[in-house]
């Protein structure tokens, strides 16, 4: 079957990934105060170093969220959250450690087969290492043989603490410390698991690395920590993808993720995010509240984000990049749409510090139905940043005349030797372009298609082969009917 | 398709624009292997004819009838109709940026051949072919990967149709005003690549505004569309006559009426 004819199929589905896996649940009560950070801690036999940060964040969290300090700069809209109303850990219930698949349980194994995610090793084609997350714990890691043998660490974030205890504390909130924001602070509280990566000196990490994050109790938020440290010369390619159960009720997703690039060493970050987007009528969904940096902390270094965010009912994130060291290069590739109801309010910040410097941002807004969709992004040159470059290019489409597309560039200069560019657009999908492709045979819906992905291409350039189909595919679903 | 049965047959065809009526009821049968020429002065329908016959939305028929193939042409889609095998030259080509000319064609004659009940293409097959009719348009083979029209002259944009008309092999080509914006190099080159095509089963509808096309493309039948209705059919010397004597020599035809 070729891509297009996938894409057709897939056109006709509504969101498919909305069912709910029946497993025991090993969860707290909803609520949060000292008491729970320290069950979380305790269930998760963590050292005295986690839980102390752990508090230390939630005091800060507490003393914000006393004030109301949530952030309301963003361009969009939601009811307060009761943020004791909600469940901080649930996990699948498990009566020892697990020693290989074989032991995890079926019914999330069968989860994983649905979404057609590889956990079985020998199932594995493309050579692949995912680490699944269900709900709050990390379930599975594969190929962890093969990567040890490289020297990678790939494993839970549990693990690393349990395991690699001088790491996680040397890192753990280097890049976003928690009194970031007020959902970083809330994460660094409460997160239960999530996925670590360690590329020690000269490794070129030999396969894409793949986290998959399934949210599927109820009243629970997700809260993953991901911390990735590529050691000097080092490379690492890293993708996560994510989907959730169709409920009623809005759920929260507060993730960190921290990339640290040492001199000479690369990190590629890519995400496909497809929560629940909620429904046509903007019932149910995640709100998407994700703190996402890397810092370029040696010579030569480079970290490059690429996102396609397709879901979630409220997206919230600024994948950004600390470019600390000389001649180091952060990037930022992003394809954001919102449908029916949804809102997006997400871009990136380039944080120029090293001498010759350079970033660059691409970014591609697609708005239909009601779809608010908001590129924020910053690039600040500082005073020490000589020779340092930015390229920025923001484009936004638009599909129907209900949604809308809005654009905040910041731009703070301190060096009078840098170069910046910044090129953006507005354009509406045109009716001659989709007569034009019906013309020529092509049925209106893959023309619409069509015309997106052309649209993305240079995004989807930077996906890994088979996210860049996959990512095609998702944009394909998530504007079934909105092109009458 | 049963032989000696016309490919396409018009019958008192009204269609309005935003609620103006533009066609006044209009006849024409073209049969395969015949090439038929719609000439007329600005603002006479032509353009919404060949438009009404792609079924562009924005064209309302409101009374008469088509068949093409023998098949009721107002009940199909646009892609439908493209799939039948009518194929549109546009007047003004439009641009689909990212979308590299080789892919937007092989999606398009594969849709078409799936219809047609046909294997599909992939790449290796499709793309000798298309590198033949360009260079029967004498288009160079960087326009492969460059995005479908995106920074292409007037020129490259009409030629660029001609090689998408000689791959999808249509059995009737609408030429909407192709020699517009034309130089004479390019009005030959064009003009050859559909030469080319001409044979028994292909038929060709070729409207312009001026007569000069038609001396490279040698029409069988030219019919003369004023205000919305054929006022006059010939051979290819009524061309020539209208070349001669303007539009408002058919004037008084009109009047009569």
């Amino acid at each position: 079957m070729s891509t297009t004819e996938q894409i057709q199929d897939l056109t006709k589905q509504e969101y498919k990934w909305g069912f709910i896996t029946s497993v025991e649940e090993d969860r707290l009560p909803p609520g949060l105060n000292e008491d729970v950070i320290r069950a979380i801690a305790q269930k998760k036999g963590e050292p005295e170093f986690m839980l102390e940060w752990r508090l230390k964040a939630y005091r800060y969290w507490a003393s914000l969220e006393q004030k109301h300090q949530e952030p309301k700069w963003a361009n969009v809209q939601f009811p307060p959250i009761d943020y004791q109303a909600l469940s901080y850990y649930s996990a699948p219930k498990q009566k020892k450690e697990l020693k290989s698949l074989e032991e995890v349980d079926p019914e999330i194994l069968a989860t994983y087969d649905k979404l057609g995610i590889p956990l079985h090793e020998q199932k594995l084609l493309a050579g692949v290492a995912v680490d699944a997350v269900f709900d709050s714990v990390s379930v599975a890691t594969t190929f962890k043989a093969k990567l040890a043998e490289a020297g990678v660490i790939f494993c839970s974030f549990s693990e690393a603490v349990k395991n690699h205890p001088d790491l996680v504390k040397k890192y753990l909130g280097s890049v976003v410390p928690y009194t970031d924001n007020f959902y970083a602070a809330l994460n660094s509280a409460v997160f239960s698991d999530g996925s670590f990566v360690y590329v020690p000196k000269g490794v070129r990490c030999p396969m894409e690395l793949s986290t998959y994050f399934r949210i599927n109790a109820q009243n629970t938020g997700q809260f993953e920590r991901t911390l990735i440290i590529a050691d000097e010369g080092a490379y690492v390619s890293y993708l996560e993808g994510c989907t959730a159960p169709v409920r009623d009720e809005n759920q929260l997703h507060a993730a960190v993720v921290e990339l640290i690039a040492h001199d000479n060493a690369t990190i590629k970050y890519s995400t496909v995010q497809n929560w629940y987007p909620g429904d046509k009528e903007g019932k149910g969904g995640i709100y998407n509240f994700v703190t996402k940096r890397g810092k370029c902390l040696g010579k030569n270094s480079k970290i490059s984000w690429t996102q396609v965010e397709t879901g979630s009912a409220i997206t919230w994130k600024y994948p950004s990049c600390i470019l600390q060291g000389e001649n180091s290069v952060g990037e930022f590739y992003s394809v954001a749409l919102t449908n029916n109801f949804q809102q997006a309010d997400t871009g990136t910040k380039m944080i120029h510090i090293g001498k010759n410097t350079k970033s660059t941002i691409v970014s591609k807004g697609i708005s239909a139905g009601h779809g608010q969709n908001t590129y924020r992004g910053q690039v600040k040159i500082l005073k020490g940043a000589q020779g340092a470059r930015n390229y920025t290019q923001c484009d936004s489409l638009l599909i129907g005349d209900k949604c809308g597309a809005h654009t905040f560039p910041y731009i703070e200069v301190r060096n009078a030797s840098a170069r910046m560019e910044h090129e953006a657009s507005t354009s509406k999908i045109g009716e001659d372009q989709i007569f034009y492709l019906q013309q020529r045979g092509i049925s209106k819906e893959e023309a619409v298609s069509m015309i997106i992905n052309g649209f993305c291409k240079t995004v989807f350039r930077e996906l890994p082969m088979e996210f860049a189909v996959e990512a095609q595919k998702l944009l394909s679903i998530s504007l079934e009917g909105s092109v009458g | 398709m049963d032989k000696g049965m016309s490919l396409l047959e018009i019958k008192n065809l009204h269609a309005s624009v935003n609620g103006n009526e533009i066609l006044k009821g209009i006849d024409l049968t073209i049969n395969p292997g015949e090439v038929h020429s719609i000439m007329g002065p600005n603002g006479s329908g032509k353009s919404t004819l060949a438009g009404v016959l792609a079924r562009r939305e924005a064209y309302v028929v409101t009374q008469g009838q088509i068949m093409f193939n023998g098949k009721d042409l107002l009940e199909m889609p646009a892609e439908e109709v493209a799939c039948e095998g009518l194929f549109l030259a546009f007047q003004y080509p439009v641009e689909i940026p990212g979308i590299s000319n080789a892919y937007f064609l092989r999606t398009a004659l594969n849709a078409i051949r799936k219809y047609r009940g046909e294997e599909e293409l992939d790449a290796m097959d499709f793309l000798p072919l298309l590198r033949e009719k360009m260079r029967l348009l004498e288009m160079d083979e960087k326009f492969l990967n460059r995005a479908v029209n995106e920074g292409f002259s007037g020129g490259e944009k009409k030629r660029n149709e001609i090689v998408q008309m000689a791959v999808l092999e249509p059995r009737l080509g609408v030429l909407d005003e192709t020699d517009s914006g034309l130089d004479i190099d390019a009005l030959r080159i064009v003009a050859n690549g559909v030469n080319s095509m001409r044979n028994k089963g292909r038929s060709f509808l070729v409207v312009t505004h001026y007569q000069r096309l038609l001396n490279y493309i040698v029409p069988d039948f030219v019919h003369v569309l004023v205000n919305g209705r054929i006022v006059k059919s010939g051979g290819p010397e009524l061309a020539l006559e209208l070349e001669e004597k303007g539009y408002s020599w058919t004037e008084p035809e009109l009047a009569r009426r």
